[in-house]
């Protein structure tokens, strides 16, 4: 009995002392199409602030705005603005509103591993959406042929990756697709979390850049740095002016040239179907989603503190990890715009 | 110690022989009070449980009514919500899993229980407890990395090849899909099956065996026409049970199920399971409604288990009972 | 000998060794996936493993020291919240109560034994993490406490019941309370089987990964204190398995090694405790 008393004395004990936070601790959820910037920017400010965690947990967009919007993390993060239904729901139910905050320039690129061919494929937007409507079952379709002369497209079935989650990768590419094609509009929208005709489901960018690499004949959308650090060949896509443009820093760069004068006040805006002849369709912009208001001081000003180093030093991370950096436009606006939050 | 009575107390629940006030005395009033309470508060958990899963599920149930178990849509942007491919997949990899499971089960169990030695039977059988102590994640880990890619370049292939006129066998190889995820659970359920059954077996008596031996019976027929049939409602009992392991299982079925919500007569084919469905979608379910239509997929999933775990329990329980009453068919 | 029944015994023969091919290939099972772990495992379990965070996706050397830590205190969590409740309603079941209460806790207890672990999440979701509106450690251990629950409390209270009946009469022929008995007899004699059902509990949740996803999310750091998400090792294993990074990969692999020898490890002593001690009937 008494050494029961003891031992439980000692477990409340270390239990005290662990009880203490330590550390100030923020969490946020969402996007993990820009994950590998975000998992960079949060250790090296953490290296640069010791006492000072920013916890972020790649779960998808969907997952970001549902648990800001909750309340139960303190940022979101989302690569599909949150429309005005969502952002209702949110001013409801907290009283106050939230802001979106670009952070770095991404692409969603059609990465596929199909046996015998490493080249960056052409792909039409008829090509995709057929795709990924399940119209186009073969490599060796001539929509995908015609574009492609000189590689050998195996008569194999092609085996469509999408996303198993809500997420703003979907939401970019179904953006991009409802564009250019009138029956992927109607039959299945753009969305963070759409009904997909044919696919397999992937958890997350990762998730589905693990199953494209693991499955042959299989095609699938993912951010530019997923394909290229795990050395899987992505296609260049057909843009506005009928350029096939692989995506990289400077095409994505330009695709938001021509926005990044008239941005909007609350930073939603689309890049994709950009015009441009160097150009790359499928480019977005990233947000972090921000409340308006914080009941805890030392939160709002710890994140304030880091908007401020993301949009300045953080932006000299971004281009080793295939992210191109904010237009200056945009970054002065935002860093005006980081004074809304109180 | 002192007492204050000269009778003795019973040693059963305490009767009212003593005064309230001595009970309360010596500190057996509240004794069971305070132990009461801790098992009272098992009752209230649960009952708390299920109201949660009801209410928590109240939007869809109202909109969709019975609706919701025939429709197949599932469609967070037009809000429409069907339950229908979830359940189906569900039990389709239950049903693969069983057909697996129960004859390398119950074939197991039998040379457990009547053939092998004593020593060996429980040496195997530790090893079999082990086997039913390994995590799900850890079986999805296994899944994805050794099944999914044996699945995809030898098995369905090799099915495909010489079953692919059946419907069950047709379509691309995606090494994903409701047989793999069968084929895992299958492994996960056996040895539920194999203890369960060979515990069963075991309490068969004797006489059964010597009976039919002595009338000419070979080992076999003895072990099959006789003894199984006489343990027959146990063994379903652990089928149940193996069944009810099945239907909820989440980690292992997640990471090979392929996460597309289809109904397909084809095995080949990726789907969704509720539990599936649930772990990827709840934390990121955007509307009340969708988050709710994950609830109502649990509650449905908790009224199957709880359905299955009672028949398992009674049929076990009746086998026992048979075995060690007077005994006869 | 009779064609017949020369055909019955060669099915005899033929059937009873199937059965004995089905024992091997199930018992096979267990040994293939320990060594697929320990082969896949065991290349990747450095000291780095055991002490360092998490790094930065793409980059190699990191480790899943936060992951060990965080499942140990929601382990910890879980063992404080559901042992007691367990063990002290078990005490009431087997010694003070009768006929049909005893029957509905039971009934609950199986209840809640029954339900898929990925409900408990749910469950502990809209109790903890959603009023608070916060993930935490705290929520995951509730989470795994309510797991243990049951079975700790059918299985002491099995022990419970099985000590006999004399030691029970000569307490109280002593002149012993009925709570005294309980203390200084009867929980002393089944010390050994209720040790054994805490631990088997306690094995049972460690792997438990579903009930995690909607309590503890995640953490790249250290969880300060009880009150912040965390980390945990089956959480990481289904990451990082899911991931398409090797690094990633292989450090599934050790986290798997190290979650499945504590288990089995854990398994195996309870077994061993149960073994050395007064017969008890099995559970």
């Amino acid at each position: 009995m008494k050494r029961l008393t003891g031992f439980l004395l000692v477990v409340l004990a270390v239990a005290g002392v662990l009880w203490a936070d330590s550390a100030l601790s923020i969490n946020g959820a969402g996007a993990t199409f820009p994950y590998p910037m975000y998992s960079k920017w949060f250790d090296e400010y953490h290296k640069k602030n010791a006492n000072l965690q920013i916890n972020y947990q790649s779960i998808g967009s969907g997952g970001g705005i549902k648990q800001v919007t909750e309340g139960t993390v303190d940022f979101g993060a989302t690569d599909g603005p949150m429309n005005d239904e969502q952002l209702k729901v949110f001013q409801d139910k907290h009283g106050f509103g939230i802001l979106h905050f670009p952070t770095v320039l991404g692409a969603a690129v059609p990465t596929y591993n199909i046996t015998g061919v490493d080249t960056a494929l052409n792909f039409t937007p008829d090509a995709l959406a057929g795709i990924f409507l399940g119209k186009i079952t073969k490599w060796n379709d001539p929509a995908i042929a015609a574009v492609n002369k000189g590689v050998k497209l195996p008569a194999e079935e092609i085996v469509v990756v999408h996303r198993a989650e809500g997420s703003g990768t979907t939401y970019i590419w179904t953006d991009y697709l409802s564009g250019v094609s009138d029956e992927w509009k109607t039959k299945v929208g753009k969305g963070a979390s759409v009904n997909w005709p044919v696919g397999i489901g992937g958890k997350g960018n990762e998730g589905v850049t693990g199953t494209i690499k693991n499955t042959p004949n299989s095609i699938g959308y993912v951010e530019l740095i997923y394909a290229e650090s795990n050395k899987i060949p992505y296609g260049s896509v057909q843009n506005s002016a009928g350029v096939f443009v692989k995506a990289s820093l400077a095409a994505v760069s330009a695709a938001a040239a021509g926005k990044a004068k008239e941005m909007p006040d609350d930073f939603r805006v689309s890049i994709v179907n950009a015009p441009g002849k160097t150009a790359y369709p499928i480019s977005s912009f990233t947000w972090l989603l921000i409340p308006e208001k914080f009941s805890d001081a030392s939160k709002r000003d710890a994140l304030k503190g880091f908007l401020k180093w993301a949009l300045a030093d953080g932006q000299n991370y971004a281009e080793t990890l295939s992210y191109a950096k904010l237009p200056k436009e945009v970054v002065t606006k935002e860093l005006k715009a980081i004074d809304k939050i109180q | 110690m002192a007492t204050t009575t000269t009778t003795v107390p019973s040693a059963g629940p305490v009767t009212g022989s003593r005064s309230f006030l001595s009970r309360l005395r010596e500190g057996d009033e509240i004794a069971r009070m305070i132990t009461f309470l801790f098992a009272a508060s098992v009752v209230l958990i649960t009952l708390l449980l299920v109201f949660e899963l009801w209410q928590g599920s109240f939007l869809p149930r109202h909109k969709f009514g019975f609706h919701f178990f025939r429709t197949s849509v599932w469609d967070p942007i037009f809000d429409q919500f069907g339950a229908l491919p979830f359940i189906y997949g569900t039990l389709v990899t239950a049903t693969v899993s069983l057909l697996i499971a129960v004859p390398l089960g119950i074939g197991a169990a039998i040379f457990l229980a009547e053939l092998a030695p004593a020593r060996l039977s429980d040496t195997l059988e530790f090893f079999i407890d082990l086997l039913a102590a390994v995590p799900s994640v850890i079986y999805g880990l296994l899944g994805v990395f050794i099944v999914v890619p044996l699945m995809r370049q030898y098995i369905q292939p090799a099915l495909k090849h010489s079953l692919g006129f059946l419907p069950l066998f047709q379509g691309p190889a995606y090494g994903v899909g409701f047989l793999t995820a069968g084929i895992v659970l299958a492994i996960m359920v056996i040895p539920y099956i194999i203890s369960v059954s060979r515990e069963v077996l075991l309490s068969v008596p004797r006489d059964q065996r010597e009976a039919a031996l002595s009338l000419g019976a070979t080992r076999w027929e003895s072990t099959w026409k006789v003894v199984v049939p006489f343990a027959r409602a146990g063994i379903f009992g652990s089928i149940f049970l193996a069944l009810a392991r099945a239907l909820g299982e989440t980690m292992a079925v997640t990471m090979v199920i392929g996460n597309t919500p289809v109904i397909s007569a084809s095995l080949f084919s990726p789907g969704y399971s509720i539990a599936a469905v649930i772990a990827n979608e709840f934390t990121e379910a955007t509307g009340d409604l969708h988050t709710q239509s994950l609830i109502e997929l649990g509650l449905v999933l908790f009224i199957l288990t709880f359905i299955l775990n009672g028949f398992a329990r009674l049929l076990i329980v009746a086998t026992s009972q048979r075995g060690s009453g007077t005994g006869h068919a | 000998m009779s064609p017949r029944l020369r055909w019955r015994k060669f099915v005899s023969g033929f059937m009873l060794t199937m059965t004995g091919v089905c024992a091997l290939v199930a018992v096979s099972v267990l040994f293939l996936i320990l060594g697929y772990l320990a082969v896949h495992g065991g290349a990747s379990i450095n000291w780095n493993f055991f002490t360092k965070l998490p790094v930065p996706v793409g980059e190699t050397g990191g480790g899943l020291a936060n992951a060990i830590l965080g499942s140990a205190k929601m382990l910890l969590l879980a063992t404080i919240f559901g042992v007691p409740i367990g063990f002290f309603g078990a005490i009431y079941l087997a010694e003070f109560s009768g006929g049909t209460v005893a029957f509905v806790i039971r009934y609950a207890a199986d209840l809640l034994n029954g339900v898929p672990s990925i409900v408990i999440g749910i469950f502990a979701y809209s109790l903890v993490v959603h009023p608070f509106k916060q993930y935490s450690t705290l929520a995951g251990g509730f989470a795994l406490g309510l797991m243990m629950v049951p079975i700790t409390l059918r299985s002491t209270e099995e022990f419970l019941r099985a000590v006999p009946r004399a030691l029970r009469e000569a307490a109280m022929a002593l002149g012993a309370s009925k709570w005294k008995t309980i203390v200084s007899v009867i929980v002393p004699a089944a010390y050994r089987g209720i040790l054994t059902a805490v631990l088997l509990a306690f094995a049972r949740v460690a792997g438990e990964t579903a009930p995690l996803l909607f309590t503890a999310l995640g953490n790249q750091f250290w969880s300060p204190g009880w009150q912040q998400p965390t980390a945990s090792l089956p959480v990481m294993i289904f990451t990082y398995a899911l991931a398409p990074y090797d690094d990633w990969h292989r450090q599934a692999w050790a986290a798997g090694l190290v979650l499945l020898g504590l288990i089995l490890i854990i398994n195996i002593v309870a077994r061993a405790i149960l073994s050395r001690g007064i017969a008890v009937p099995r559970t």
